[in-house]
């Protein structure tokens, strides 16, 4: 139960600092970076999550969550670049 | 869940708060894109390593994301600052480094 609590309150205070950045960024290439660090956030999340139900079901979302974020990042870096 | 486990990924966890302190702290993007990408990736690395300490019947599955993690989260953040630098935000004078510029303003002159 402590480990818990631990785990989640420091999670949680990485979560709210990216999401701070979100709604703080000067440039959109701040945000996009925060958003990059939300979604390797949750993949390690979902991994405990996983371990703490005993359900490997959750990996299976944490891999395909991970692919899906690298996908993100590779259009929004694409697609920032063109409209120079 | 055993001891080390439980060691692991709190430690993990310190790490992603440590990552969400730089973002928010760091004085401008590129410091910021630094400290929140390999924070996060070593933190994720200590996550997972927990994970497979606490089942390791799931041993082959965590290892296919763990090296999915430590091959595109780099090349993410890479591709992603290029853009930034291409488009025009410049570095703080703060950060005192700036080894692209002699590299693009040779490429805008040809």
């Amino acid at each position: 139960m402590i480990f818990q609590i631990v785990f989640f309150t420091l999670l949680g205070l990485g979560i709210i600092f990216a999401i701070v950045r979100i709604i703080a960024g000067p440039t959109v290439f701040d945000r996009v970076v925060s958003l990059d660090m939300l979604n390797i956030i949750i993949t390690g999340l979902l991994a405990v999550i996983a371990a703490l139900k005993g359900s490997a079901l959750y990996l299976d979302i944490a891999l395909v969550y991970a692919v899906l974020a690298f996908l993100e990042t590779i259009v929004f870096a694409r697609f920032m670049e063109e409209r120079k | 869940m055993n001891v080390i486990s439980y060691v692991l990924i709190i430690i993990g966890s310190v790490f992603y708060a440590a990552g969400g302190l730089g973002l928010m702290r760091m004085p401008d993007l590129y410091t910021r894109a630094q400290a929140g990408t390999k924070a996060t990736t070593l933190g994720t690395m200590l996550t997972l390593g927990g994970v497979i300490a606490a089942r390791p019947e799931w041993t082959l599955k965590i290892l296919l994301i763990m090296l999915f993690i430590v091959a595109t989260n780099p090349v993410g953040s890479t591709t992603l600052l290029r853009a930034a630098y291409r488009s025009g935000v410049q570095p703080k004078e703060v950060s005192g480094v700036d080894d692209l510029a002699a590299y693009y303003k040779k490429e805008d002159g040809e």
